[in-house]
């Protein structure tokens, strides 16, 4: 367990620190250390937040003592150390986009800037899969890490007043999509009818920290008829799940 | 009923905050003062979960379409029911028709209208606060505008005890306030110089200053290096120093998340004298162990209880002097002795 560090966050804060990083295999060990304790949650923890390298665990010190809850932390790291390095299944989330023209106003900017066609663009931001690593800024808004190279720009100099929900972007090599109405500075490439966050839902949040979204390129007419469904409330996203060393089930 | 007639300058429902959602980045909200808000709660006997309102700076004026049982803690902010001076920390009879009236802060900067059984607005993932940047929760996700209708509980009970909050367990709000920080989590990216800085300065609140976060103005804090980390879940009181060294404390609407370095925290308790402090008012931070900190919680919790206790010890022998009747009967040559509660 060398380099994770407990520190205090107030009297009712603890924060489990695996790394100073953003990194794949140090997010991986924060989400599956979030999950296990999220099945202790009780009296004595009442909330569990993952970031990118660690998490905060609130716990109330009149049910246990700060001393006794790094205890109980540390032995549960130890007996988990060897099978947390690896995620065994990945969990992807479908996210439809129609990309370009009124959705995505940067989209050509995206492509003039790395040299590429628009076309090529999409078939890069589409390829593979993003793993969420935690979400913040507002309700609902993934911070996904993986995004190639081949299509980071920087953001916009003076960042837009209003970006509609459902807006995809990127920002320098990170890409995102905005799950509900803000200012912001990224370069929109496109939008996804799919609400990332629904507080009248039973489950107000479409996805977790730690799974992992994949976008998927759709047509206007279809970005209108998933947009009716979720009025409707009778979309439901489609989820991949993959396990290790195998494909899809 | 309550009618909204003037908001004042920004009004919202708030209860103890929506907990539980903070790995989805949805912030917590929730009263700013927990103390006020809790007691003025206990004061009306609900629950210190009840959504109330919380007014800042001016208030608002009320009128009450039903008659019930109010309390108002926190800010003096001059309150007149029906035009005469109203008691704060303590509970009071409204009728039906009455009109409630706040101004200006005299001390203090957020008062909390409890009325007896809550306010009524739908439960958004589990409470009843306002978080008007998600445009969530309390009334339609948004600070009260004139003419809004707010939903309460017809008052029947006719209980004539009015509790009252012991004058010791009022607090005075001061312009110069002390509040105790814990160290961490990331005290270690600043020069013992900068933590010395930290303790022996007074910072003066700023203009920035709402339910997000108090940004302070004072003596510069020194990072050893940088002053960004790769972001991490902000707690409530963290305080976050950017780059320019001086300090932000992060209050109930505080993202979950933030990217600065965060030299400590201020401690739960001490929260309630930073949530009743205004622009221009000046800190000063107080080094604390958390044994201490722990202590003080501790002392918060007992206060509550004290409350609830002198509350319904009150209640109790009142009931025993004015509502229980006893009477010696004989029935058929018998004797009985009789005791009557009257309700």
């Amino acid at each position: 367990m060398s380099g994770i560090r407990m520190l205090p966050a107030g009297e009712q804060g603890l924060v489990v620190e695996f790394g100073q990083t953003i990194d794949s295999a140090i997010n991986n060990r924060v989400h599956q250390t979030a999950k296990l304790l999220n099945m202790e949650i009780g009296d004595a923890i009442f909330e569990i937040v993952p970031t990118y390298r660690s998490l905060l665990v609130y716990f109330n010190p009149m049910r246990i003592t700060r001393a006794n809850l790094i205890r109980q932390i540390e032995t549960m790291l130890k007996k988990t150390e060897n099978c947390l390095s690896e995620q065994d299944q990945k969990q992807i989330v479908m996210i439809p986009v129609c990309y370009g023209g009124d959705f995505g106003p940067d989209l050509d900017f995206v492509a003039r800037h790395n040299g590429l066609s628009p076309e090529e663009v999409i078939k890069i931001h589409t390829s593979d899969p993003y793993q969420v690593y935690m979400i913040g800024f507002t309700p609902g808004f993934p911070y996904l890490g993986g995004m190639s190279e081949r299509i980071a720009t920087p953001r916009l100099e003076k960042p837009r007043i209003k970006i509609p929900a459902g807006s995809v972007g990127i920002a320098g090599s990170q890409t995102g999509f905005y799950p509900m109405e803000s200012p912001g500075g990224w370069r929109l490439i496109g939008r996804t009818p799919i609400k990332a966050f629904n507080p009248q839902a039973s489950n107000p949040f479409l996805f977790d920290a730690g799974q992992y979204l994949q976008f998927k390129a759709i047509t206007e007419e279809e970005y209108h008829e998933i947009n009716r469904q979720v009025d409707a409330g009778t979309y439901s996203p489609v989820t991949h799940i993959h396990v290790k060393g195998g494909g899809a089930i | 009923m309550i009618t909204v007639v003037k908001p004042g300058m920004f009004t919202t429902v708030q209860d103890s905050g929506r907990w539980g959602y903070q790995a989805y980045g949805m912030s917590v909200a929730g009263a700013m003062d927990r103390y006020a808000y809790c007691l003025a709660n206990l004061l009306v006997d609900n629950d210190c979960e009840a959504a109330v309102l919380e007014m800042t700076m001016l208030g608002g004026t009320f009128r009450f379409n039903v008659s019930t049982q109010i309390a108002v803690c926190g800010a003096d902010m001059g309150a007149l029911l029906n035009g005469t001076e109203l008691r704060p920390w303590q509970a009071v009879q409204v009728a039906k028709g009455s009109e409630l009236v706040f101004s200006y802060a005299l001390s203090g900067c957020r008062a909390y209208l409890a009325v007896q059984g809550g306010i009524d607005v739908p439960v958004v993932m589990g409470s009843r606060s306002t978080y008007t940047r998600a445009i969530i929760g309390g009334f339609k996700g948004r600070a009260l505008q004139a003419g809004d209708v707010l939903q309460i509980d017809d008052y029947q009970g006719l209980c004539g005890t009015v509790r009252e909050l012991p004058a010791q367990l009022v607090p005075r709000y001061e312009t110069e306030i002390r509040l105790r920080v814990l160290l961490g989590p990331q005290d270690d990216l600043f020069t013992a110089e900068g933590i010395e800085t930290l303790f022996n300065s007074s910072y003066t609140i700023s203009s920035e200053a709402d339910r997000m976060g108090y940004r302070l103005d004072g003596p510069k804090i020194q990072h050893i290096g940088k002053a960004d980390i790769v972001s991490d879940a902000l707690c409530q009181g963290a305080i976050q120093v950017p780059a320019h060294g001086m300090p932000i404390v992060m209050m109930s609407d505080r993202a979950t998340t933030g990217g600065y370095t965060k030299i400590g925290t201020v401690i739960g308790p001490d929260l309630t004298k930073l949530a009743q402090a205004k622009p221009g008012d000046t800190v000063r931070f107080i080094k604390c162990t958390d044994a201490d900190a722990v202590e003080a919680l501790c002392a918060e919790r007992d206060t509550y209880c004290q409350a609830k206790q002198i509350f319904s010890t009150a209640e109790k022998s009142r009931t025993f002097e004015e509502q229980v009747r006893q009477y010696n009967v004989t029935i058929d040559g018998r004797k009985f002795s009789v005791k009557i509660k009257e309700r």
